[in-house]
């Protein structure tokens, strides 16, 4: 961005400290939060959105996604489809195990033979 | 005085800087190109030797002064031990395919022509390419130590399935040779990565102006996805790699699950791990990868068809479309690899919808580079030779996947001939022909000189009649349920003499390919014909920018200033 | 005849894409480490569900320490881009203060991870310990690895790559970018490396 003028780049300065600032007091949030019991679900889902929160701050602002090119977009967009795929397909596929399988996942437990046909 | 003067302005760089750490895209092509022909030529070796034992099971070999050098432990009384024929199985897959053909078909065909096809100078970052070729070359000679380390080296297939390639050998020492096999694949994951960042990057920031998306080469198109495979699915390998270094020095259990019983005595871990993450693990990388053996074979058959045709290819478009649709797909087939392993009814069910439907993709680009030939006024060269040849043989090669990808017929052909027969053949007549074809078509351009045509014939033949010698049995065998990965078939799979008629057709085609740096020699000894010689390809018959270039009518290794 | 060639779109940006090639480069880059996090937090879930009793972080890990690890590293990405930003308001000196802030915050991270790591081994917890522990130390690893990779380019560019300034300060504040985006990257790979490893409850 060579255009960018020396005001401009002021007022950037200016979001930088703010991002920081929401950054530190994210911080302490999520520290205070895993003190309180909230029970595991609860607790991994608050963590993660505070996780969140924070790394799109530093995404957005830090590392100027929030006036990005399509390109580099796309490239991310690529990126978080094929990690979502990696991780959901895993999670997929050890949930979906012969002899534990359960609910949609369920065989008739009559199907299965009780030992190889002669 | 004037001399002197001139000498200064040449700004000459000295041999090792011209020549060794280059940052010139058209030397360090030639730089993986070479090293990957000789790694070739090292696996082809480990595989005659494999070839032997299966042959003539529990006999000596005959060659001493060989059985001399590989000592008693590896071939005690000339017989093969059975970890060394492991280690030749695990080793000759690994150097083919990481060591051989991506360097080759990536390494050496990509740097070389991409800057070319899209009109620009140089790769978009130089000195990192030649980082790139040195990392890389760093990964081959560890992986090639990995032989000379007590306990030998890696022998739990090139696929490193744990809890094998955990415990063997069963050391915590970083020089055992599985650990050394993962060291090596760390340097040649990041060699690949640096070098697809730099692929991607010059497509997309240096294409000349005007040279919009659909204009561009298919053979850039291909390089293009077979980047993003490289970059967003070796890092998969790459955590899993950096976990098994974890469990085999630090003793952590990452793949290792709980109650393991080694030897009768229980292992000392604490347990609790997936010996099934690998598997995900490694073929979310692995099954991309092998679309990465055969994106740039494509790219390059489709530009001597052109060529040789004498007109332009059929269905470009759809070309264009079905490699980016193929690359995005195999991203979602990986666990096809892991049917056997306990998945349950609906995960099976889901990999093979997505296996049968990459299929697609591939016909319909083996359909337009097939009806490229319709109309075309063909010129039979090496180069075409070979391109044609590619066409039958990858379609056998996917053909006889299908019933791989079949969840039920491939409970019955998982793990057999029947699997090697397949890969080998989208592999060894299908990429290798392709990249032969390759070396053939531009032999000329990259060197000004001609290769020898009889000699190239000879090589064309005798691979295309050896190869279907040796891999076609294997469909046999493999159906009648011989194993893949022992030293010999175990008695229950049956007397197979499967080892006498490929091994003969496979000493052949050693000789076959031992013909081919007598035919680069022979060729540096004529003199150019500067390309006007119909039976090499009219270089105003191809449409892509790399033969304008002036053809070895400078040294090839000095860059041709460009006028535009 | 010379050898030397021009590289285009180092310094600006290529019309059609906006990009200069540094930019691309280091995001496509950064996509792929994505992915390999990617696959240790897939470890990392793959793992705790299959277990069937999981630590709870807070309870044997420094969590104070760590905090204050996570501030330093938030800290470091400010200064970081500080340095970028007076690069562009053309103050090299206002850039080398900021940059030098960078490096220091960057080893207090890792002096302060040592510490944590000392601690851990004198009181008998190894990465072979569980695969709580292998995961912890794998995963906060490879990632102070790459801490010290980031420092390594960027003493760089503190020092000897400076020069660069007086030839091609376009293409030098390039590269500070570029730096810059690793650097940020690296931050936010902790950001979520932390509450999983320290905070997440146990099972």
């Amino acid at each position: 961005m060579s255009d960018t003028h020396h005001e401009d780049v002021q007022s950037h300065v200016k979001t930088y400290i703010k991002v920081f600032v929401a950054l530190a007091v994210g911080t302490l949030i999520t520290v205070l939060a895993s003190n309180i019991h909230l029970g595991i679900i609860l607790g991994i889902i608050v963590a993660l959105i505070i996780a969140t929160v924070k790394g799109s701050l530093v995404a957005a602002f830090f590392m100027h996604l929030s006036a990005e090119r399509k390109m580099i977009y796309w490239v991310l967009v690529l990126t978080a489809t094929f990690v979502v795929v990696m991780v959901g397909l895993i999670m997929f596929a050890r949930q979906d195990q012969q002899g534990r399988q359960q609910g949609i996942f369920a065989v008739p437990q009559g199907h299965v033979p009780a030992h190889p046909a002669e | 005085m004037t001399e002197a003067h001139h000498e200064e302005h040449h700004d000459k760089l000295p041999f090792w800087r011209h020549y060794i750490f280059s940052t010139d895209h058209k030397i360090i092509g030639m730089q993986y190109g070479l090293t990957a022909l000789v790694f070739l030529f090292f696996g082809f070796c480990l595989m005659l030797l494999m070839r032997w034992q299966l042959a003539y099971p529990g006999k000596p070999l005959p060659i001493a002064f060989l059985t001399n050098w590989l000592g008693e432990s590896r071939m005690p009384g000339g017989v093969m031990a059975p970890e060394f024929y492991n280690q030749l199985g695990a080793m000759h897959g690994t150097i083919m395919v990481f060591l051989g053909v991506v360097p080759l078909a990536v390494g050496a065909f990509g740097n070389y022509l991409v800057p070319l096809q899209v009109g620009a100078q140089d790769m978009a970052f130089p000195k990192l390419n030649m980082s790139s070729y040195w990392v890389y070359f760093i990964g081959g000679v560890v992986m090639l130590g990995s032989f000379f380390v007590p306990g030998g080296s890696a022998q739990s297939g090139w696929t490193s399935y744990p809890p094998l390639s955990v415990i063997t050998p069963q050391s915590h020492s970083l020089f055992t040779g599985q650990s050394l096999w993962l060291i090596g694949m760390v340097f040649l994951i990041t060699s690949s990565l640096l070098g697809s960042v730099n692929t991607i990057t010059t497509i997309i920031q240096l294409r000349a102006k005007g040279l919009t998306w659909m204009r561009l080469p298919f053979f850039v198109w291909a390089q293009l996805v077979t980047g993003f495979l490289l970059l967003l699915a070796f890092p998969a390998l790459e955590a899993a790699g950096v976990m098994q270094l974890m469990d085999r020095m630090a003793n952590t259990s990452f793949f290792l699950p709980s109650g393991l019983v080694v030897g009768g005595k229980a292992l000392n871990v604490s347990g609790g791990g997936s010996a099934l993450l690998w598997q995900h693990l490694f073929w979310f990388l692995a099954h991309p990868e092998v679309y990465v053996l055969i994106l740039p074979a494509m790219g390059i058959v489709a530009e001597v068809i052109a060529n040789n045709t004498r007109k332009p290819l059929w269905g470009y478009k759809s070309l264009v479309y079905s490699v980016i649709f193929l690359g995005f797909m195999s991203f979602v087939v990986w666990a096809h690899h892991m049917f056997l392993t306990g998945m349950g009814t609906a995960i099976n069910a889901f990999f093979q919808t997505t296996t049968m439907i990459i299929s697609i993709p591939s016909i319909v680009i083996l359909t337009a580079l097939i009806l490229s030939l319709w109309g075309g006024s063909i010129r039979f060269n090496v180069p075409m030779l070979f391109a044609l040849a590619f066409l039958p043989m990858f379609g056998i090669g996917g053909l006889t996947g299908l019933p791989l990808g079949l969840a039920s017929a491939d409970i019955h052909l998982h793990d057999t001939y029947y699997v090697i027969g397949h890969f080998h053949y989208v592999v060894a007549p299908g990429t290798l022909f392709a990249l032969f074809a390759g070396i053939y078509y531009w032999f000329p351009k990259v060197s000004g000189k001609q290769m020898n045509d009889f000699l190239g014939k000879l090589h064309f033949w005798g691979s295309l009649v050896f190869m279907n010698g040796i891999f076609m049995p294997m469909f046999i065998v493999g159906m009648a349920g011989v194993s893949r990965r022992p030293k010999r078939p175990l008695p229950e799979q049956g007397h197979v003499a499967f080892g006498v008629g490929p091994g003969g057709h496979s000493a052949l085609l050693h000789r076959e390919l031992l013909l081919e740096p007598f035919r680069r020699t022979e060729g540096c000894q004529r003199q150019s014909m500067g390309g006007h010689d119909p039976r090499m390809g009219h270089p105003d018959s191809a449409a892509t920018w790399e033969f304008p270039e002036c053809s070895g009518s400078v040294p090839w290794p000095l860059r041709v200033q460009r006028t535009r | 005849m010379s050898t030397a060639i021009e590289i285009p779109y180092n310094s600006t940006e290529r019309p059609d894409t906006g990009l200069y090639n540094a930019k691309l480069g280091i995001w496509l880059f950064l996509a792929s480490e994505v992915m390999l996090f990617g696959a240790l937090f897939s470890t990392y879930v793959l793992l705790r569900t299959g277990a069937e009793t999981w630590e709870h972080g807070a309870e044997f890990l420094n969590v104070p320490l760590a905090t204050i690890n996570t501030l330093v590293l938030i800290i470091s990405s400010v200064t970081m881009v500080m340095s970028w930003a007076s690069l562009k308001m053309k103050n090299l000196a206002r850039y080398k203060f900021f940059m030098g802030l960078t490096i220091l915050c960057g080893v207090g991270f890792l002096v302060i991870k040592s510490f944590e790591y000392a601690h851990k081994f004198e009181t008998g917890l190894w990465p072979s310990t569980s695969t709580f522990m292998a995961i912890y130390f794998t995963m906060t690893g490879l990632h102070g690895l790459h801490v010290i990779g980031g420092m390594i380019v960027n003493s760089y560019l503190w020092g000897p790559g400076s020069k660069m300034w007086k030839t091609d300060p376009e293409r030098f504040t390039n590269r500070i970018e570029v730096a810059g985006l690793y650097w940020h990257f690296v931050d936010l790979v902790w950001i979520f490396l932390f509450p999983v490893l320290y905070l997440l409850p146990g099972k």
